[in-house]
């Protein structure tokens, strides 16, 4: 299968761009999105290296989307350093766009633009960004439909089909533009084991180099409220409780933790001993 | 939240006074909060005008068409009942007292003048204003906005600066055949009384009444209420952060000040009439 490359802007970089941490956060604290008041969480030293897969767990209403959403540069940090890919964030507008693009986001349930088809909602990113011709503009829609089995609900509003489905179309919208770094705020939440099952295959996929993106391996950062479904997937684990953010390390070493927390996102009860 | 907002959510004020100060403050307030974002749009218009044609085209065709084309038939049946008030009182008045001869003079200054731009843009207001207001307030609480923020998309070239070159073009054509219609039944309504004017001296009347700077300010006036509508709807709609509930407050809102602002550039385009 081909990739989705269209611009050269998005081609992968050299050895040198390699030792450039995705994220690099020092004495990071971050803000509510719906309440700037609220401090989610604060002094955070987080490094994320090219190519590793990440998941962060946190019960529910944690503050974990708000923190994810100042990472993908949504929200500006309150204090502290954040770099992506070694340029300082957020990043809205200007000469640095091109470099904030390499970073993609997939909310909770989507977020589609709901007077928009789920195609055009996938093509937004292409049709905003590039001037690109019609029928490559058609081509990569079609693909990233086909590989996320959205192809018979190309032309739905998002209304019209189900959250499962519209959080695959928030994905693929994510993808299109061919991202170096994916944030995926909990992708498992609410969905069926099919569903779930699809998502942590696909994100191994991409996670060791899918076709889409030209067997490129993408980094990845997922939230969760439960870590069991990612043993012997994702890389690393941390997990965010009382405004702080705990690296925990590799399975192995959720698995040794004896922390509340990270017993709660196991669900094994062992907490309450 | 925002300042508006933390006033609107504080208790009832106790005394006379306090809700006056509180009533001036949120005035201030809201002027200083429209009038940055009426800032920060034009900045935007301006700096990516012809900027993602595939995706920003599409979406000023769709607005001229919402805020023009559908409301085309709505304007004739307005044009032609304005041409029957305004002919209908005016001409038994000015048989009266034997002016006639100003009929065409009257309908100039008061359907291209007065009563053409502002009605035109009230009822876009009414019919389109309250809709764009709904629609960002819905997107702003269903967290659209963020998504296009995470896609790289500014979201005031995306959502804002469609609607206003949309309503400012839709005006300024609604207003163009209102004027049209209403001339035109004005004199058929007039036909119909038996006053004895030809067409050809009406015509003349309405061509005599008119100068260069009408047009001019006809233009003017009607894309300054089309970006007036659509910087107040969009602000209420998109500027500050929405529960659903709160959408429909805002429509109200939005209402009420995109009218007091209408009629208060019609009140300063009167004074631009005076002085040229």
């Amino acid at each position: 299968m081909n990739s989705l490359s269209f611009s050269p802007s998005l081609s992968p970089s050299g050895g040198e761009r390699e030792k450039i941490p995705a994220i690099e956060m020092r004495g990071v604290s971050a803000g509510s999105l719906t309440n700037a008041s609220d401090e989610i969480v604060e002094g955070v030293n987080w490094t994320v290296s090219q190519g590793e897969y990440w998941v962060i767990g946190a019960p529910q209403h944690s503050g974990k989307s708000d923190f994810l959403m100042m990472t993908g540069g949504l929200t500006v940090p309150r204090a502290g350093e954040y770099r992506f890919l070694g340029e300082p964030m957020p990043i809205f507008e200007g000469p640095r766009l091109d470099h904030r693009l390499k970073l993609g986001f997939v909310f909770d349930g989507g977020q589609l633009l709901g007077g928009l088809t789920v195609a055009d909602n996938i093509a937004l990113p292409l049709r905003y960004h590039y001037e690109l011709e019609p029928d490559e503009l058609e081509a990569c829609v079609t693909r990233l439909l086909g590989v996320t089995d959205l192809t018979a609900m190309a032309n739905h509003l998002p209304g019209r089909i189900g959250r499962a489905w519209q959080q695959r179309a928030g994905l693929a919208r994510a993808l299109v533009l061919e991202p170096e770094v994916l944030l995926v705020d909990s992708p498992l939440t609410g969905l069926d084991v099919r569903h779930a099952n699809w998502w942590l295959g696909f994100l191994d996929g991409l996670s060791r180099g899918h076709s889409l993106m030209g067997g490129h391996p993408i980094t990845l950062v997922v939230t969760a409220d439960d870590l069991r479904p990612w043993r012997g997937r994702a890389h690393k684990f941390a997990y965010l409780s009382e405004k702080r953010l705990t690296v925990i390390g590799d399975w192995p070493a959720v698995e040794r933790s004896r922390d509340a927390t990270v017993r709660d996102l196991l669900d094994d009860g062992s907490a309450c001993d | 939240m925002t300042d508006t907002q933390m006033l609107r959510r504080l208790p009832e004020a106790r005394s006379p006074a306090a809700f006056l100060g509180r009533w001036l403050l949120l005035i201030l307030l809201t002027i200083q909060g429209v009038g940055a974002f009426a800032l920060i749009t034009l900045g935007v218009l301006l700096r990516k005008l012809g900027d993602s044609r595939q995706a920003i085209v599409p979406l000023i065709r769709r607005q001229i068409t919402r805020a023009g084309l559908q409301l085309l038939p709505m304007f004739l049946f307005i044009a032609v009942a304005l041409g029957l008030l305004i002919i209908g009182q005016s001409v038994s008045w000015l048989t009266r007292v034997g002016a006639i001869d100003f009929l065409g003079g009257i309908m100039v200054v008061v359907v291209v003048r007065e009563l053409g731009p502002l009605l035109a843009a009230l009822l876009v207001l009414a019919r389109v204003g309250t809709a764009n207001v709904v629609e960002l307030g819905t997107s702003r609480a269903m967290g659209e906005v963020e998504a296009l923020e995470a896609l790289g998309i500014d979201s005031v070239h995306y959502l804002v600066v469609p609607r206003v070159i949309g309503m400012a073009l839709g005006i300024f054509s609604l207003t163009v055949y209102l004027i049209i219609g209403a001339l035109v039944s004005g004199y058929a309504w007039a036909f119909i009384q038996d006053v004895p004017l030809l067409p050809g001296d009406y015509f003349n009347q309405l061509a005599g009444a008119l100068s260069y700077m009408d047009f001019v300010l006809l233009a003017l006036k009607t894309c300054a209420f089309g970006f007036i509508i659509a910087i107040v709807t969009c602000y209420h709609g998109l500027a500050q952060p929405l529960r659903i509930e709160e959408v429909s407050r805002a429509t109200v809102r939005a209402v009420a000040q995109g009218t007091v602002a209408c009629i208060l550039l019609d009140a300063l385009f009167i004074v631009i009439y005076l002085v040229v």
